[in-house]
């Protein structure tokens, strides 16, 4: 009988891996995935945050669904929270209660919950304001751009139906006016909000159970589906990056997915975890608590909805009371606000891609970013949706900030009326000069040089600013760079006339100065898939 | 009552708000003058007709003319109300058009609410009296309260603790918790669920319970000051009243869910989203994949 082999330690990765392969064939697509390049850039990490506060919301979710029952039936409060000692609630009410004073980490798991929903959506927003920016939803992404938008919409809805479950003071309140914009829409508009919450509200109804089996299941579904689609197509259509040195339409210039790629993402999933957790733990989120069992008696001052739900609290507070009447019907002022001026702003931020490359009369697929500064006037287009949206969220707030900044609420109302049309167009003009000026101050140091700051005097008594030229100059004193919508280095150091003082977050990092011109920083690799 | 024609509805308008009008009409033309003259002669009128039902009033202040009618405690704060709330509330408090409201018949709750949150003295005319540090010591607010007493009568604090009498800790909690469906139904809708306050029209508000002490909430919901409504011992009896301070109380006291953001609610949840959570995970994004 021959000796048993001992195990070779070193080889087993192999022979493991090798035996997977054999079995399921993974290792040649494994290896185009392992492969993949991905543009390096901290701008392009921001979708990221939306994806991982996803995650967070997915895990402690769960968690919270262990102990929350969305039931309407009333009880006695009895649990160890004593100022609701005794007092009649819903099954619902009672359990959130439950789920923050009884069940051991309950309440930290709340406010994660919370806080990653919040930061699930912010990171949505400002992620679109990168692709928005950039022009990264032209030909071939606007599918993805408009799957974007989508997202946020759903995402809008999973917060609103989550805010609703606890059946305290707040969410009731914002059920209420949930119901009131539902009847708010001609025609449909009871039967919709009767079929929806099955009676009328406040009232036995169905709400609850329903927002809850929306809220856990339908909704994370499609939020998953989603989600799923939109980075497949990442994927496949690979990211986009900056133009620049050695990149392309046609390359991807950038780190390999594994290992560097997987372990950077890895770090940043740990951080984006950390920085909710943190939050969770230290600062209160909705303490509902506070604010009571829903009894539609009661309604609290600085009655407020998540701040994404906020603009339409705002548009609502803006609106002047115009009611019309025609045909035997009534449509009531807050069907504009509340229904269709979302419709527009949804629909036109779906639309934009295919409305700017009609403008445009472009037809050619873009895989190369362009700088806010080289396209003015989408640059100011996009700054003037941020300011309409601004002007509405803080008006959706404007209680406690005439409050606590000592303004009378109604200025705050007229100010926000005011400012809604006229601060959009002041924000379009700003930002379109911006871009010029950058343009414009680019070029001056392409043809000029960058300033050294040394002054020199002349002989004949004038000062002058000594320029360093970007390339050699010709009898004028002047460089005919191309100007290439990339960065331009503008400050000495960065044309190595300085080593870098301190680099490094942590700690300094030695290096020798960098070349005089910019280079790729990186290897550059080409992606494994052809184009 | 804050009609913009310094003219119309003058009769039906009391003195303090008739002569708030005239100060914003100074400016204005001689005709705009005279009218107004004829409405401030109005509400002298009225301020005079106040004073002389006050002094014919039940319990009424006739005395109060006479320094020797009143307690020690009363004359100490006459002499203290003369010296410091007769520019604006007029000799033996009758009022002064244009600059401050009778006190006869506030009673010694209101006087002692306005004087020992710092409200009264008064600084200056605006939209609202604000909460500052209190001008005169707690013997001298009880005396000027004492001394506006005896000039009217009125709604007075009751002496003794405001506590819960005792009971169990589930008798007490039981109170604390009516005193919170209490201060929901009646508070909420201006101090807002957390006690934090809120705006009210006009660049009025309602402010924030936290500095208010037992004695104060009490003679706020006796007096409704400014634009507070007054919460009588038939509307909310003085049991009630206790349970609603108890139950402030417990606001103050707990947060159990770490820092509060000043329970403002969602309004400073989302700055906080922004301004904390977003600006940190922005820079770990350069952190980590650096600037290309
Ligand atoms: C600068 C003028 C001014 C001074 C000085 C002033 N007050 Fe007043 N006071 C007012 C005005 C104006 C009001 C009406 C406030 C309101 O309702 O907006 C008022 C209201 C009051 C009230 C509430 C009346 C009510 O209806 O309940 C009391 C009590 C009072 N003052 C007491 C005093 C006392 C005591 C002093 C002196 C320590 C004083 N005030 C000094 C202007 C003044
Ligand atoms: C209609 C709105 C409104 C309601 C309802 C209301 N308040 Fe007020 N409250 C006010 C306003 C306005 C003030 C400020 C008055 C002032 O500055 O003189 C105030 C002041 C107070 C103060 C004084 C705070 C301080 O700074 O000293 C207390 C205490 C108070 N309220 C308690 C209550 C309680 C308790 C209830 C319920 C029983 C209640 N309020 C209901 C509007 C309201």
């Amino acid at each position: 009988m021959k000796k048993r082999a001992r195990i070779d330690v070193k080889a087993l990765p192999g022979t493991a891996a090798n035996a997977a392969d054999e079995r399921l064939q993974v290792a040649r697509p494994l290896r185009a995935v392992f492969n993949k390049v991905f543009p390096d850039h901290w701008s392009f990490l921001l979708g990221e945050i939306a994806l991982f506060s996803f995650i967070v919301l997915l895990l402690t979710g769960v968690f919270l669904t262990l102990y929350f029952d969305p039931s309407m039936s009333h009880v006695t409060y009895n649990g160890s929270y004593l100022p609701l000692r005794g007092v009649h609630m819903t099954r619902a009410y009672e359990t959130t209660l439950h789920i923050s004073f009884d069940v051991r980490g309950g309440l930290i798991m709340r406010q994660m919950h919370h806080w990653a929903a919040l930061l699930f959506m912010a990171s949505i927003v400002i992620h679109m304001f990168r692709i928005f920016f950039t022009g990264a939803f032209r030909k071939p992404r606007e599918l993805n751009w408009v799957i974007g938008v989508t997202l946020f919409i759903v995402g809008f809805l999973a917060g609103f139906t989550g805010y609703s479950l606890p059946d305290d003071g707040l969410s009731g309140t914002g059920l209420r006016i949930a119901h009131a914009i539902m009847l708010s829409i001609p025609v449909i508009g009871s039967w919709t909000a009767n079929s929806l919450f099955s009676g009328e509200f406040p009232g036995p109804g169905a709400i609850l159970p329903r927002a809850y089996i929306a809220h856990v299941l339908l909704i994370p579904g499609i939020l998953l589906a989603l989600i799923s689609v939109h980075l497949g197509l990442v994927f496949k259509q690979k990211h986009t990056q900056w133009p620049g040195p050695g990149r392309t339409n046609t390359n991807v210039v950038g780190e390999r997915m594994f290992p560097r790629y997987v372990i950077k993402q890895g770090g940043f999933f740990a951080i984006v975890f950390g920085v909710i957790a943190l939050m969770g733990g230290l600062l209160t989120i909705n303490p509902i608590w506070l604010f009571g069992p829903y009894e539609a008696a009661a309604v609290s001052a600085a009655s407020q909805p998540d701040w994404y739900v906020m603009f339409l609290d705002g548009s609502t507070r803006l609106m002047p009371p115009w009611e019309i009447r025609a045909f035997g019907h009534t449509l009531p002022p807050l069907f504009w606000p509340t229904v269709v001026l979302p419709g527009v702003m949804f629909t036109l931020a779906m639309a934009y891609p295919f409305i700017e490359a009609r403008r445009n009369r472009d037809t050619a697929i873009h895989n190369l970013l362009q700088r806010p500064r080289d396209v003015p006037e989408r640059t100011a287009l996009g700054a003037m949706a941020v300011a309409f949206y601004l002007v509405l969220t803080i008006s959706g707030g404007n209680d406690p900030l005439a409050e606590n900044f000592d303004i009378s609420l109604n200025a705050m109302t007229w100010a926000g009326r005011i400012g809604l049309l006229i601060v959009p167009p002041i924000a379009y003009w700003a930002a379109y000069r911006i871009c010029l000026g950058l343009q414009q101050h680019d070029r001056e140091v392409l043809a000029h040089g960058v300033e050294t700051g040394i002054i020199r005097r002349l002989p004949n008594g004038q000062f002058v600013e000594v320029h360093q030229p970007l390339a050699a100059p010709d009898a004028h004193g002047h460089t005919e760079l191309e100007y290439t919508g990339w960065v331009v280095p503008k400050k000495m150091n960065r044309v190595g006339a300085l080593a870098p003082a301190i680099k490094g977050f942590f700690y300094p990092v030695e290096e020798p100065a960098p070349p005089a011109l910019p280079q790729a920083e990186r290897r550059e690799l080409e992606s494994s898939g052809t184009r | 009552m804050t009609s913009d024609n310094p003219g119309r509805g003058a009769a039906a308008t009391p003195p303090a708000g008739a002569a708030r009008r005239r100060a914003g009409a100074t400016a204005a033309g001689g005709r705009l003058r005279r009218r107004v003259g004829t409405v401030l002669r109005i509400a002298a009128a009225l301020a005079l007709a106040g004073g002389v039902y006050a002094g014919f009033a039940p319990g009424s202040a006739t005395a109060a003319k006479d320094p020797a009618s009143l307690s020690p405690a009363g004359q100490e704060g006459k002499a203290l109300f003369d010296t410091n709330c007769t520019s604006c509330h007029g000799p033996d408090a009758q009022g002064v058009a244009g600059k401050g409201p009778s006190l006869v018949g506030v009673g010694a709750a209101s006087v002692e609410f306005q004087v020992s949150s710092g409200r009264m003295p008064m600084a200056r005319q605006e939209a609202q009296a604000l909460r500052k540090r209190p001008v005169f010591t707690y013997d001298q607010t009880r005396q000027l309260a004492q001394y506006v007493q005896e000039l009217g009568g009125g709604p007075q604090i009751p002496e003794g603790s405001m506590k819960l009498p005792g009971g169990t800790p589930e008798e007490q909690a039981a109170a604390v918790a009516r005193g919170g469906t209490l201060f929901r139904i009646n508070c909420a809708s201006c101090h807002a669920n957390a006690g934090g306050g809120g705006a009210l029209s006009s660049g009025k508000f309602a402010p924030d319970l936290e500095p208010a002490n037992d004695r104060q909430i009490y003679a706020a919901m006796l007096t409704g000051p400014q634009n507070m409504p007054v919460f009588g011992d038939n509307q909310l009896t003085p049991e009630q009243k206790r349970e609603i301070i108890a139950y402030v109380h417990t606001l103050k006291a707990q947060e159990p869910g770490g820092w509060g953001l000043g329970k403002l609610g969602p309004v400073t949840e989302g700055m906080a989203i922004f301004l904390l959570g977003m600006t940190a995970l922005i820079f770990t994004t350069l952190w980590i994949a650096g600037k290309s």
